[in-house]
């Protein structure tokens, strides 16, 4: 009885089966978590290609944006993705206290971009360019905005992040939280340059 | 002295490594891309350049920087997990590819023929 029940574990469950340590699939797991919200924005950068230049009569990109503006919160998500590889690198030697410092430093230039972001939108809906004024402003709302988002989500989650690793310290499972939000941090300034590219600098072109 | 814990080739540390970079890595990918910004901005605020050239080289600045990213930043290589993550990536970037020339193919020609005043008997 007890042989037949050994036998049938060894026929579904083979000694030879590698053994996966805990978290040894996040990443990948992650990773591919990360391409499908890749084409999310895939369809809202198609859709803002084909509706970008149906006005409706409203204002266009040229009396619209404000590259300086544009330029400065790209610099801000800039800042904040080598100071979170800093958080990174002092994670790796093990230095709580500066990982700490230097993840609080990304989520303020985090802030900083999601305030610049606001204050743009609130500046083009106070100018009467609101989502409904034309295709162009739904499809340039939706896309910045879905964009706008994932920052506001990441900052989110890295104050989350901040407070375990404060208080369980910087043990394997906030070292992977931590490599997760590092990818979406860096994914999301990757997004950023096509935000910057195709809507602002191309818009201005037209 | 700040990554040279990291240069072992343990297959515990192999994780770290690619998952990390180094201090160099990451300054000189935030330099490539201050400068890969810098550029298109100038050359759409300051227009040295005609505008199909512009547009040309903007887009070729942003295709770089992407790539600038992916290695420095998000550390991709052919090793990681084992080539799944690359794997990932070029599974969509093809998808991505498909739907954005796709869409703009398919709106633009559908835009054109539904001009109301536009001359539909040449179009062939």
């Amino acid at each position: 009885m007890s042989h037949a029940a050994e036998f049938e574990r060894d026929l579904f469950h083979p000694a030879e089966e590698p053994h996966h340590p805990e978290g040894s699939s996040t990443m990948l797991g992650f990773w591919i978590y990360l391409m499908s919200d890749c084409l999310i924005f895939a369809m809202l950068f198609a859709t803002y290609g084909v509706l970008g230049t149906s006005y409706a009569g409203g204002p266009g990109p040229k009396e619209l944006f404000d590259l300086p503006l544009v330029a400065l919160n790209t610099s801000m998500l800039l800042f904040s993705s080598i100071t979170y590889g800093f958080a990174m690198l002092n994670m790796t030697e093990g230095r709580q206290g500066a990982t700490l410092g230097w993840l609080a430093i990304t989520g303020l230039f985090g802030l900083a971009f999601l305030g610049i972001e606001l204050y743009e939108f609130a500046h083009l809906i106070h100018e009467g360019a609101t989502p409904q004024t034309s295709a162009f402003l739904s499809s340039f709302f939706t896309l910045v905005g879905t964009h706008g988002l994932h920052v506001t989500f990441g900052i989110i989650w890295l104050v989350t992040l901040m407070v375990q690793v404060k208080a369980k310290g910087l043990i394997p499972a906030n070292r992977r939280r931590l490599m997760c939000l590092s990818l979406f941090w860096h994914f999301l300034d990757v997004i950023w340059i096509g935000v910057f590219t195709f809507v602002y600098l191309m818009g201005m072109l037209r | 002295m700040s990554a040279a814990g990291h240069t072992g080739h343990g297959h515990d540390d192999h994780d770290n490594e690619e998952a990390h970079g180094s201090r160099k890595g990451y300054w000189i990918g935030f330099a490539l891309s201050a400068v890969l910004t810098a550029i298109p901005f100038w050359l759409v605020m300051g227009r040295p350049l005609t505008d199909q050239a512009t547009a040309l080289l903007i887009m070729a600045f942003a295709a770089v920087q992407m790539v600038v990213h992916m290695i420095f930043f998000l550390h991709m290589n052919r090793r990681a997990e084992g080539g799944w993550s690359i794997m990932a990536l070029l599974f969509t970037v093809v998808i991505v590819a498909i739907a954005l020339a796709g869409s703009l193919w398919v709106m633009y020609h559908m835009n054109a023929n539904m001009m109301p005043i536009h001359d539909m008997s040449r179009m062939e």
